[in-house]
């Protein structure tokens, strides 16, 4: 127990500053109970190694655990399947000593080689995980990346219920990777015998276990009687019903039928919802780690003047982009959401202005302005959000062509350094894997994304913030978690002074409720089991 | 009638040869690229590498459709790059719901069509005609999201008559037909009524009547088998129509067909999806079509005799 409450300092550090120690549970929590829960689109896989959608996110996180978890609602890091750890002074090494007794749902007792397992099959490039990358800080990654190794050098077992990991590089985010669903742990035998079904089949230790699965209809999940959180899940089974318009899924719980709809209000339903107390009673806000922006491609003309750059950026009209979503964000002045530990308090940001914009313009040498094509993703309200941008860039005297395209055609867009002078990020846009300001950093705005086929659309690449992030990633001592923390916000104001992007605004959630739902309204906007908490919230009736 | 039948079947073979080979090809010229929907965002340049050569995506586009025709010739569609799942499982699982669909949509059309032009050919010009038709007009147009929404809304939400979409029983079949059966409806009804028309000015319907037969059975054992023959062949095209509006007509109706699954698949540029969905599709159309023509051989000698 020592070990557990002096690293439960650093956790503490590391995530918000909240009680991170025992999570109290509902007092007027029931057990018991059956829920409908819709999504629109089918759930492509429930394997954690793979799955990385909107819908399948928290049903994984439901059905498998990780070493380390979050305390329900919040960004609070707590222990998972490890029931406590240690970090070596310089950081380099972590030990986890697991939870003894946990089963999988196969009814086999978890081990430590579960975990090597595990770790080994995510970062093996034929399982094709697109987390693999996160786990870059273990030593031996990069000749499991290679196909030179085919197990981590640096995860071993050192007893029947230790695992001790060793990274190549510190990494102030090594817990919040291990949190994560990719590095959930998985039964080998089961793994093995289901082979690439095993997402079909899922086994894991968590709360609920896959009972029914009719493909494109419907997914069951049943109570995990045996799991080892006492008393948790308060419910006996979830129902998901998949193949559902947003639309329709609102008027079915309207009706009493369903209980949440997984891709919350339709934007044609927001003002009759809202306008109805007892409809808008139901419904649930929350901030989520997300920001909307432009990126300006800093390798071509003329985007690669930072002050037509700026000027771009005191142009755009934030608040009326955000009614075209009826209302639905707050105005975004800088990469990091306002709820993401590292943001910059205080900062306006570049104020609507689109005089001074003009005057910028004409003084890079464009007071006649320019013709360029905006890429934005075809499917509603993108377009329309990329008229208003239009229409604001036609004020001083820039002219966007608008190029609507798929999603995968957009992104293979920014992809190419000479293809997309901007892009509307909308649909696409970066919402955190963890609450960590560096999340917002590397694939986005570093030199490793600014590559063909990257994500880093504005191919901005500064060699001196690439420094300044892997020295604020290498501080892991808990006492500098605040030193690191101000190296973040300084290099994201670097950013903003060269200005790669137009932050636009940062989306709030709203989901729904049925009457007869319990649980407090953070399980419903959880920023890490999004959509929905599915462990902790109940029925009353 | 048997050499017909192995000359068509021939036919129909090379038909989705040409298909597949289309098909392929623009998928493969699509500016987007699927490894990288694989990889994720925080994938290296090796990683995308590595899934690239995986999947043989690295080869030339020949030797890939070699791969796939190879693979198709033993039955084997491959695995979805995004779930992982054997793309003919995924199929198989939701085929039966889309087919299911597809009837109900065709007695809804055949029913709807039928009636409104035989009604207009025997009220020739008169209000009850033109109405008719401008109703047939609205089918035609109107789009298959908007009237799928508001059947929704007024028989399932306000009225309760049906449920408010799913799977599973005869009424969750009646407001998706209806849906998708309206369009086909207006076609059928303009068919109908110059066909109908047409038939009705013959001399064996002049004679039918001049032997003194009732009005209903003139029209009805007569008339009726003579104008609904153009109207079967244009069913098995049908079946390609509806593949179209079936992806829209199951979103709204939370229908777990192939649509469904053709649209996410497209999104996320899921190659083994969609080239499985486009080839089931085609073989739909080509039975269909096949069909169409041998029962309009049965039931019109004249065709049969032409052979």
């Amino acid at each position: 127990m020592k070990n557990f409450f002096a690293t439960t300092a650093i956790a503490l550090c590391f995530a918000l500053p909240a009680g991170a120690e025992d999570y109290q549970p509902d007092p007027n929590a029931k057990s018991g109970g059956n829920i409908v829960v819709t999504y629109k689109d089918d759930v492509a896989t429930l394997d954690p190694a793979i799955g990385y959608d909107w819908q399948n996110w928290s049903m994984i996180k439901s059905l498998f655990d990780g070493l380390m978890d979050y305390d329900p609602g919040t960004t609070d890091l707590r222990p998972g399947l490890a029931e406590s750890y240690t970090i070596s002074d310089d950081g380099m090494v972590f030990t986890f000593e697991m939870r003894n007794g946990v089963q999988f749902h196969n009814g086999r007792e978890m081990t430590a080689e579960d975990v090597v397992y595990s770790f080994n099959r995510v970062t093996n490039p034929t399982t094709q995980s697109p987390g693999a990358g996160f786990f870059w800080s273990i030593k031996g990654y990069d000749a499991m990346a290679s196909g030179e190794a085919d197990a981590l050098e640096g995860v071993t077992v050192e007893g029947p219920s230790t695992v001790r990991i060793e990274l190549s590089r510190p990494d102030a985010t090594f817990l919040h990777v291990m949190a994560l669903n990719f590095a959930s742990v998985v039964p080998r035998e089961a793994v093995e015998a289901s082979g690439d079904d095993f997402g079909k089949n899922p086994v894991g230790t968590g709360a609920f276990s896959l009972a029914e699965w009719t493909i494109g209809q419907r997914l069951v999940f049943a109570k995990n009687e045996t799991y080892w959180r006492n008393g948790i899940p308060y419910l006996d089974q979830i129902t998901f019903e998949v193949g559902q318009e947003p639309i329709v899924a609102l008027l079915r719980l309207q009706n009493g039928e369903v209980d949440v709809p997984g891709d919350g209000i339709p934007p044609a339903k927001f003002q009759e919802v809202m306008g109805d107390p007892a409809q808008a009673g139901r419904v649930v806000e929350g901030g989520q780690l997300h920001t909307g922006y432009i990126t300006l491609n800093t390798q071509m003309p003329p985007f690669d003047n930072a002050d037509v750059r700026r000027a771009v950026n005191m142009a755009i009209n934030k608040d009326r982009i955000i009614q075209i979503i009826n209302g639905r964000a707050i105005a975004a002045t800088q990469p990091l959401p306002p709820t993401m530990p590292g943001y910059t308090e205080g900062y306006e940001g570049y104020a609507f202005d689109p005089e001074a914009a003009k005057a910028m313009l004409a003084k890079a040498g464009f007071a006649e302005g320019f013709e360029t094509e905006l890429y934005v993703m075809n499917t509603d309200p993108n377009p329309r959000i990329a008229q208003a941008i239009q229409q604001d860039l036609a004020g001083i005297g820039i002219t966007a062509g608008i190029k609507s395209l798929a999603q995968a055609s957009v992104i293979a867009a920014g992809g190419e350094a000479d293809q997309a002078p901007m892009i509307w990020s909308g649909g696409m846009a970066w919402i955190a894997d963890f609450p960590d300001a560096a999340n917002f950093y590397g694939p986005i705005l570093g030199c490793s994304g600014a590559i063909q086929g990257g994500w880093n659309w504005s191919w901005y690449c500064n060699e001196a913030l690439d420094e300044k992030s892997a020295s604020a990633d290498a501080i892991v001592d808990p006492a500098r978690a605040g030193e690191r923390l101000e190296m973040w916000s300084e290099i994201y104001m670097t950013i903003m002074e060269d200005a790669p992007w137009v932050p636009v605004f940062n989306e709030q959630r709203y989901t729904m409720k049925s009457p007869r739902m319990g649980g407090k309204d953070a399980l419903y906007v959880d920023p890490v089991s999004i959509p929905v908490n599915y462990d902790y919230v109940f029925v009353t009736d | 009638m048997i050499g017909y039948f192995l000359r068509r079947l021939v036919q129909s073979l090379l038909i989705l040869l040409g298909v597949s080979i289309i098909t392929f090809v623009l998928l493969y010229w699509l500016p987007a690229d699927p490894v990288r929907q694989i990889a994720g965002r925080s994938a290296t340049a090796q990683t995308v590498e590595n899934i690239r050569q995986q999947l043989g995506l690295d080869q030339p586009l020949w030797v890939q459709y070699w791969r796939y025709l190879t693979g198709l010739v033993q039955g084997d569609l491959g695995r979805s790059y995004l779930q992982k799942t054997e793309v003919s499982t995924l199929i198989a699982s939701r085929l039966p719901a889309s087919l299911l669909l597809m009837a109900g949509a065709i007695f809804a059309e055949l029913l709807l069509g039928l009636s409104m032009g035989i009604v207009a050919a025997l009220r020739r010009s008169t209000t009850m005609d033109q109405s008719l038709m401008i109703v047939s007009f609205i089918g035609v147009s109107a789009p298959q999201f908007v009237v799928g929404l508001l059947l929704l809304y007024v028989f399932a939400v306000q009225l309760g008559w049906f449920p408010i979409g799913g799977y599973g029983t005869f009424s969750h079949l009646v407001l998706p037909s209806i849906t998708l059966g309206i369009l086909g409806s207006g076609w059928y009804s303009r068919m109908m009524r110059s066909s109908m028309i047409e038939v009705l000015r013959q001399d064996y319907v002049r004679t039918a009547r001049a032997k003194g037969l009732t009005r209903l059975r003139v029209i009805f054992r007569h008339a009726l088998p003579n104008a609904i023959l153009p109207i079967i062949a244009m069913i098995g095209i049908d079946i390609g129509i509806f593949m179209g509006g079936i992806v829209v007509v199951e979103s709204v109706f939370g229908w777990p067909g192939i649509g469904q699954l053709a649209w996410q698949a497209i999104q996320r540029v899921d190659i083994p999806i969609i080239m499985g969905v486009t080839l089931v599709s085609a073989i739909a159309i080509v039975i269909g079509n096949l069909l169409a023509d041998l029962i309009s051989l049965m039931v019109d000698p004249r065709i049969r005799t032409e052979l």
